[in-house]
């Protein structure tokens, strides 16, 4: 059940098993042309990315107005650098998403330490689908149902931190960060490793000169998957937080009920620009490894 | 540590079989604090939400820890408020069926703009695909609070779609499009289209053109071809890319929050108002719950096709 859930397509498509593609058909005419598909696929890409360049262009606009174009100006993200809220959601944003995607990361790389190379032993099956189970249910269920245990537990200790969020998003990032670390896993061999055990390295000398170094790719792939995650989420993050504890993203939906400024466009361009880097990075760095 | 990475299953014997229970032990304690976190934070909560279900909403929001199942009954009845006679809750019945309205649309628009994108991806040389691949996938990974944002821009009445229409001269006044179904529709769309492709594509990948070959040398033509021989060898993809999209449709919250207003509620916002203004905790356990268990099936289904479709290769 683990190997088919959301993300998991996702990666494995990245690494499809070339299929026999047999002899070419004769030049001039191709089976694989059909009708109208190409016009179609160019317009899909266009139509991906238009209106995040919009968006973008927008940011840079000097006007108040989010229709009329005035003039190339930085001033939406002077204002944004300058809103006391903008930056204290953005620290809390990333101290979330760093601490949230490195207990994932250690909690994954061990699972998938534990899961990966063996035969099937007792209780492999569950503990795959509890690793997964956060990618199984929306959203939107496990942040009411968080909410509930956590507004019980928020008001017989009275104690709210950012704790509460670290542990949710800790919780969802798991699965995220285990993905590649155990696809990292799945294409090493032991051979290394039993050459270090014949000169008798200890088994913790063997983990970390051999183990350790090799895997690392995936455990770095994992940790910006997770990191990508926390800093995008909303809707958990928007039913754990207890008052004041705005994250970037919840920030921006609560600003989208107020009147729109080109400020929230500023502050998406720079997520998507710090996004699209982390992005291409994890392809970077999972491509290494073929 | 040492015998993590034991390849070979051990023969059976008195020594081999505690070892490999001592194998067992380590792998359980190092797979431990990950179902711990996952147990406490994900797992756990969804028992808990089950008891509220059962239980009666207090005034202010919360419970009273009393039994009831009133949620239950309310996820598809109501109380007549003079003579307590139920009756089909038409709020919540509409909510139901623009829910799967637009995640039926949602998914037949992903279908026709993802399969042939898909399908381009495909057939273009290898080397040359892993960069339109990237070019899907790094919009999906993209924020979609921010990628909501973008088709709000697109679409507001002074967005830049009216402001092209209202300069080409074909229509006076803006089109109100934001806060409709309309734009629901289209925001799900462009968010989810990724899910459609990737799975197509995995499935077109595999596809042996010997076999389209074939049906070209014997006179079908291209549309029948594609019918008779390519739809039926990517199906498998297909249900796999449609069922990825319904089920985060379904579940759907931010997008409809933003370009559906405060009045075109799908599932996930009715769920939010009961743990908001509609201080029903128990009905909207129940809503959740059932939400949960209609994805569940969804993902029954989806699992059992893709493994179908991994024992056929």
């Amino acid at each position: 059940m683990s190997e088919t859930t959301l993300s998991g397509s996702k990666i494995e498509t990245e690494t499809v098993v070339p299929a026999a593609s047999g002899k070419k058909a004769p030049k001039g005419y191709s089976v694989s042309t059909l009708p109208g598909f190409s016009v179609v696929a160019i317009f899909t890409f266009f139509a991906l990315y238009a209106p995040i360049m919009i968006l973008v262009l927008y940011s840079f606009n000097a006007g108040t107005s989010l229709a009329i174009w005035e003039g190339f100006s930085l001033r939406w993200y002077v204002q944004a650098a300058g809103n006391e809220r903008v930056i204290d959601a953005a620290i809390r944003s990333l101290i979330l998403a760093g601490a949230s995607a490195t207990i994932a990361s250690i909690c994954a790389t061990m699972a998938a330490l534990a899961t990966t190379r063996t035969r099937r032993f007792k209780g492999r099956t569950m503990i795959y689908a509890l690793i997964n189970q956060p990618l199984m249910v929306p959203e939107i269920v496990t942040a009411v149902a968080l909410l509930i245990v956590f507004a019980w537990i928020k008001v017989m200790t009275g104690y709210t931190s950012l704790l509460y969020l670290i542990a949710a998003h800790t919780a969802f990032c798991i699965p995220f960060a285990y993905l590649p670390i155990r696809a990292r896993l799945e294409t090493m061999d032991d051979t290394l490793e039993v050459a270090a055990r014949d000169l008798y390295a200890s088994p913790m000398q063997v983990f970390r000169r051999v183990t350790l170094p090799l895997m690392w790719p995936g455990i770095i792939a994992g940790f910006m998957l997770a990191f990508v995650i926390s800093l995008d989420d909303v809707v958990i993050t928007e039913f754990v937080k207890s008052a004041g504890q705005e994250t970037i993203p919840t920030y921006m939906l609560g600003q989208l009920r107020r009147v729109v400024t080109p400020e929230v466009n500023a502050i998406s361009t720079i997520i998507l620009v710090s996004g699209a880097i982390l992005v291409s990075l994890f392809f970077w760095v999972s491509r290494e490894r073929r | 540590m040492s015998d993590m990475a034991l390849n070979t299953p051990p023969e059976p014997g008195a020594l081999e079989l505690e070892e490999a229970q001592q194998d067992n032990r380590s792998r359980w304690l190092l797979a431990l604090p990950a179902m711990v976190i996952i147990g406490c934070f994900a797992t756990l909560p969804l028992l808990v939400m089950l008891v509220y279900a059962f239980l009666t909403p207090g005034d202010y929001g919360n419970v009273v820890w009393k039994f009831s199942t009133d949620g239950w009954v309310s996820v598809l009845l109501q109380r007549d408020i003079f003579d307590d006679t139920l009756m089909w809750a038409d709020a919540h019945l509409s909510i139901f069926w623009r829910s799967l309205r637009l995640s039926l649309i949602t998914t037949i628009l992903t279908l026709i703009f993802g399969v042939p994108t898909a399908w381009f991806i495909a057939t273009r040389p290898r080397e040359k695909r892993q960069f339109w691949l990237f070019l899907v996938t790094v919009p999906f990974w993209t924020n979609l609070l921010v990628r909501t944002i973008a088709i709000q821009e697109l679409i507001r009445s002074e967005g830049v779609i009216n402001l092209i229409l209202l300069k080409i001269g074909i229509i006076d006044e803006p089109i109100q499009m934001m806060f409709t179904d309309f734009a629901i529709g289209f925001g799900m769309t462009y968010v989810y289209l990724p899910l459609m492709v990737l799975p197509v594509y995995a499935a077109v990948d595999k596809l042996d053109f010997r076999l389209v070959e074939a049906a070209h040398d014997l006179y079908a033509g291209r549309w029948t071809a594609f019918r008779r021989v390519i739809l039926p060898l990517i199906k498998p993809g297909i249900i796999a890319g449609s069922i990825l999209v319904f089920i985060p449709c379904l579940g759907a919250y931010v997008t409809p929050r933003v370009l559906g207003g405060g009045k075109n509620l799908m599932f996930g916002n009715l769920i939010e108002l009961q743990f908001g203004a509609g201080r029903n905790w128990p009905l909207g356990a129940a809503l959740s719950l059932t939400l949960m268990a209609i994805v569940m099936v969804a993902l029954i289904y989806y699992v059992r096709v893709t493994s179908r479709e991994r024992e056929d290769v």
